[in-house]
């Protein structure tokens, strides 16, 4: 019998947001790099944001960071996680570990990392062994639709998610292609920066959803950069599909090593409760 | 690929064959988008180039002389070297050329606001130095590393008006300053534009800083036609991103009987690892928004660069100079901290000319193909023209270490006993 040339059956990562709409309302993603503290430290903490251990719900769907020597779109608080889990040995294979890590729990994972990283492990062999660890897709933030031909082929080739980013700034038509490009569904930066935590959110967010409604209507979107709270979570997915945190997990992280118990992951499952809640309001 | 060299590179998403390209934040692309647009707009358009001119002529002082550096040359086998002087420009190097071109364009694209990173301080003074000139805020970005062995290119910043931020996350050098100015630049790109003082970065940086620079190899044309009747049989220059050199050779590159050498910065040599030679010691990557030669791990995870010359310690290359490399259409080698700062001894000395470390290494790099040549080819006596792409002022407290210098008289007199 001849193995037929077809993909693994990989499940895509709008599964996690029609789940949620199912429940209605939207979802929620969560951002965690892998290697901080440690390896294994990561894994746990992974894990946590899956709700394992804790008492309520977790996140929707995983986003794991691999961290990289120069995070042009990271702010302060996941720099510094990224620098500490590179002077502590991380790997690019590592990743793949963390993505079994969720899985294991039931959530789906997708992994964010900057593109020497996959071009340097080779891109085809990055989409192979991303999905054999049970990955659904990669976040791409320094990867626009025009250099991607490579990771077009072989997230087709491996039936991978290719989540590309949109911003305030990008143009209709650019708005037009990039939904077409993407698979599972769109990040979009609410505002103009990088990662990390704001206090105010701009009307930024809610009118660049809209205009993406209107280009591209059957393109899910999450919504990323700096929601830190139930409240801003639960003002997010009020006008998109979901809405992305990851400053406020790593900074919960940051502080346990600062108090001496890296272990310790009653900071996060504190800040995901307060999220968890904010999306179900 | 023959000599027939093509200029029509880069394609027109900036692609210099596999080298080059975008790879930037999504945020980032309308902006490339008008810089790009502006930029051409301005390539065709009589006023901008006449402005530019008469600030090149009436403010930098261009054109910038050729010198025939006699007494040097006996270094250098039967090389006969002349000196682009691009040190005798304005803020003493070669930056200018760039920096008044780009702040004409951030005039015209209607911003305010200069960002720009920067290594020796070389390209800060540049930037802050246009942004006085036209009235702009300027912010400067340089490694924790950088601002303390600059300490006086911080100082003159300063002076010109510019804020320094003191760039404290990665190895705190030049690459970390390129990575908090794209951070900036991702959140201030409505009235900001972001001043690359290298001929590095995303489509349209590289080919629109060759552009800015070119007028150095204008020049050099028409001095060695006016003045010896005929072309260099080489030119040569330092290369760290690469932006002195790519103006070096710029008019050259269709030119085959035009040898183009560029030397990299070898630290304590390309075998021990410690070094800056993206093009000889390093591999194919992508860093700061261009695929090209990088210093990188078996991860892709950038390496640090080491250079004693803080001007040419980036563990990148402009995507053309890979370009040229991998074609074979010109020549790199890396020259050691130690070659370099025999070469910087040496060229003082000779000529009475203190040249930057950064263009010292082009100097040692002629002296070993002098030296070379004098074997291969000895009845040849090939003219080599090396850009001087700096002064050396700012690097004395370096050579001060470095040659063990006291900074004291060497004797005294007058004095009563």
């Amino acid at each position: 019998m001849s193995v037929p040339d077809v993909a693994p059956a990989v499940k895509s990562s709008s599964a996690a947001f029609t789940a949620a709409k199912a429940e209605g309302r939207g979802a929620l993603v969560g951002y965690l790099p892998v290697g901080y503290p440690s390896v294994p430290g990561s894994l746990a903490a992974l894990k946590a944001l899956c709700g394992a251990g804790g008492d309520g719900p977790g996140v929707d769907l995983v986003e794991i960071g691999l961290p990289y020597s120069d995070p042009i779109m990271d702010g302060p608080v996941i720099q510094q996680a990224g620098t500490r889990a590179l002077e502590r040995g991380v790997r690019t294979t590592d990743v793949f570990a963390a993505v079994e890590a969720v899985c294991s729990t039931g959530t789906q994972a997708v992994v964010m990392t900057y593109w020497n990283l996959v071009d340097r492990y080779g891109v085809d062999a990055f989409a192979r062994d991303l999905a054999n660890a049970g990955g659904s897709g990669l976040i791409t933030p320094d990867l626009i639709p025009d250099e991607a031909d490579e990771w077009l082929a072989a997230s087709d080739a491996h039936g991978l998610d290719r989540i590309f980013l949109v911003s305030p700034s990008s143009g209709d038509e650019r708005i037009r292609s990039t939904a077409a490009a993407c698979r599972g569904w769109m990040y979009a930066t609410a505002v103009m920066g990088v990662t990390g935590m704001r206090a105010a959110s701009s009307s930024a967010a809610p009118e660049l959803v809209g205009r993406i409604r209107t280009l591209a209507p059957q393109t899910l979107v999450g919504v990323g950069l700096g929601v830190s709270t139930g409240d801003q979570a639960a003002e997010v997915t009020g006008f998109a599909d979901g809405v992305i945190v990851g400053s406020a997990f790593v900074k919960s992280l940051l502080a346990a090593e600062a108090a001496g118990t890296p272990d310790d992951l009653s900071g996060l499952r504190a800040v995901l409760a307060g999220l968890a809640e904010g999306v179900r309001r | 690929m023959n000599s027939c060299v093509s200029t029509s590179l880069p394609d027109a998403a900036g692609h210099y064959d596999i080298f080059g390209g975008r790879y930037v934040p999504e945020a980032l692309v309308a902006a490339l988008n008008q810089l790009e647009a502006e930029f051409d707009k301005a390539m065709s358009d009589k006023s901008f180039w006449h402005e530019l001119d008469d600030l090149r002529r009436n403010y930098a002082g261009r054109p910038t002389p050729l010198t025939d550096a006699k007494r040097f040359s006996r270094h250098c086998g039967n090389v006969r070297v002349l000196l682009k002087r691009e040190d005798l420009n304005h803020t003493g190097s070669h930056k200018i050329n760039n920096v008044l071109g780009q702040a004409l364009l951030t005039r015209r694209m209607g911003k305010k606001r200069v960002i720009a990173e920067t290594g020796a301080g070389q390209h800060g003074v540049a930037t802050a130095t246009a942004a006085a000139l036209l009235g702009m805020e300027c912010r400067v970005y340089m490694g924790r590393v950088d601002t303390d062995r600059q300490a006086l290119n911080v100082a003159r910043m300063q002076l010109l008006g510019a804020e320094v931020i003191a760039v404290e996350s990665g190895s705190q050098t030049l690459k970390d300053a390129m990575n908090e100015a794209m951070r900036d630049w991702v959140a201030s790109v409505d009235n900001t534009h972001y001043l690359i003082g290298t001929v590095a970065g995303p489509h349209p940086f590289p080919k629109m800083v060759k552009e800015f620079h070119r007028v150095i190899s204008t020049e050099i044309r028409a001095q060695m036609l006016g003045r010896f009747g005929r072309l260099p049989d080489a030119v040569a220059a330092c290369v760290g991103g690469g932006s002195n050199a790519i103006g070096t050779f710029a008019d050259f590159i269709d030119t085959p009987a035009v040898a183009l050498y560029g030397f990299e910065a070898g630290g304590d040599g390309v075998e021990t690892g410690r070094h800056a030679a993206a093009i000889q010691g390093g591999s194919v990557g992508v860093l700061h928004g261009m695929r090209t030669y990088i210093l990188q791990d078996a991860d892709g995870q950038t390496l640090e660069s080491h250079s004693i010359s803080a001007g040419l310690d980036y563990p990148g290359v402009g995507p053309e100079h890979s370009w040229l490399a991998a074609t074979g259409r010109a020549h790199y080698e890396a020259v050691t901290d130690s070659e370099a700062m025999a070469a910087f001894d040496l060229l003082t000395r000779t000529e009475g000319i203190l040249p930057a470390i950064e263009s010292a290494h082009a100097l040692a790099g002629v002296m070993r193909l002098g030296q070379r040549l004098a074997v291969e080819q000895p009845e040849a006596e090939p003219v080599i023209v090396i850009c001087l792409s700096g002064r050396g002022d700012k690097d004395v407290a370096t050579a001060i270490e470095y040659f063990g210098l006291t900074g004291k008289p060497d004797s005294a007199t007058g004095g009563i006993a």
